[in-house]
């Protein structure tokens, strides 16, 4: 815990609780073991200890989607798979999150003009959140795809919309709002634009 | 053994079902009359000289040209041929026989071409014959359980027959 210690005063902590839920909701995704073709090799490899996505607290990969945060489409979906994809979906607890990891689930991939039996891009049958493209991504694709996840979850807004937000009426809850790479250096062009 | 004398032992024993022996390609073949074909293949399993005891494979290839323009270059006649891929693994030699099919029964686009079953000779022939009949839609007359293997089972055609139309839509999933 050297990252944290010795920066506060003893015995209180002040933070909002918008950013203590989302703080640990970003820091343990668990995702789905859920590998459908030659993509889910580079998720376990993601897994195992070179690349260790539980440095993101993201590893603890659950074997059922009730106990699941994150669906990471690993492979190619086949129309005969496609059912069971949505049916898992529709079983994990909300929040829940998708990642299409591979050309294959962004658009079909390699099969997009003859594969007779692929759905060309899991986002027609389950909505995606974050897509990695590759044919596969690297390992560190695949980071980069967990902290847009974790970005997206930092976001999150517990309390009503004060100002006119980008999308939504005044006082309306935002359940969903897609946030910038924290490390892009987008920071700057997004304030200018909330001020303006 | 090579194809030649195979294809010679077979001649001697089957006279008219054997057709024809390429042996210009890097595998040779023998074409071989369908009717005959579980008795050939049974034969070739049998007999002392040959005792193909393997059968590494049974696939099917489509000869057809889909696209019109190129459809006048294309030097075969539609049909349908189905391979088989044997070995010994005691004498070590192989071979490749080949029959051939219309592509649709009597003509009439949507019934099924019909050939023997060899799922009686060889075991490892009943999932081959129905992933051939999954795929390019061959009706293998006598096969214990002739259903689709790799496609669900309410899938529309048979994929890998050329003129083979794309799902536009398969149970609410939007297709091309
Ligand atoms: S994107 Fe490439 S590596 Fe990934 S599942 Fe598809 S074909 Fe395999």
């Amino acid at each position: 815990m050297t990252w944290i210690e010795g920066r506060f005063e003893e015995n209180v902590i002040t933070t909002t609780l918008e950013q203590a839920m989302n703080w640990a909701q970003e820091s343990s995704v668990w995702p789905m073991t859920f590998g459908l073709a030659c993509c889910a090799i580079e998720m376990m490899a993601t897994g195992a200890s070179r690349y260790d996505i539980d440095r993101f607290g993201a590893g603890a990969f659950r074997a059922t989607p009730r106990q699941a945060d994150l669906m990471i489409v690993a492979g190619t979906v086949t129309y005969k798979m496609a059912s069971r994809v949505r049916r898992l979906y529709e079983q994990m607890a909300d929040p829940k999150y998708v990642i299409a990891m591979g050309a294959c689930t962004v658009g079909g991939g390699p099969y997009f003009k003859h594969g007779y039996h692929v759905v060309k891009g899991v986002d027609l049958v389950v909505p995606v959140d974050v897509y990695v493209p590759g044919c596969p991504p690297r390992p560190e694709a695949l980071l980069e795809g967990l902290m847009r996840i974790q970005d997206k979850i930092k976001a999150r807004k517990l309390g009503k919309v004060s100002g006119t937000a980008s999308f939504g009426q005044k006082g309306e809850k935002i359940t969903d709002e897609l946030a910038l790479p924290h490390h892009s250096g987008y920071g700057k062009v997004a304030e200018s634009t909330a001020t303006a | 053994m090579n194809t030649e004398e195979i294809h010679g032992l077979l001649a001697e024993q089957f006279g008219d079902a054997i057709l024809e022996l390429k042996t210009e390609a890097i595998d040779p073949w023998i074409v071989v009359s369908a009717d005959k074909i579980v008795d050939i293949l049974t034969f070739l399993r049998d007999d002392e000289r040959l005792q193909f005891d393997h059968l590494n494979d049974l696939t099917a290839v489509d000869f057809l040209e889909p696209d019109e323009k190129k459809a006048k270059k294309f030097p075969y006649d539609p049909h349908l041929e189905i391979v088989y891929h044997l070995s010994s693994f005691g004498l070590k030699h192989r071979t490749v026989i080949k029959i051939s099919v219309p592509r649709w029964k009597n003509d009439e686009p949507g019934s099924h071409p019909e050939i023997p079953s060899v799922a009686g000779v060889f075991g490892i022939a009943d999932w081959h014959e129905r992933e051939a009949y999954d795929m390019f839609g061959i009706n293998f007359v006598g096969h214990p359980n002739l259903k689709r293997i790799l496609c669900p089972e309410d899938w529309e055609g048979h994929p890998l027959r050329k003129d083979y139309d794309f799902p536009l839509e398969y149970h609410g999933i939007r297709g091309m």
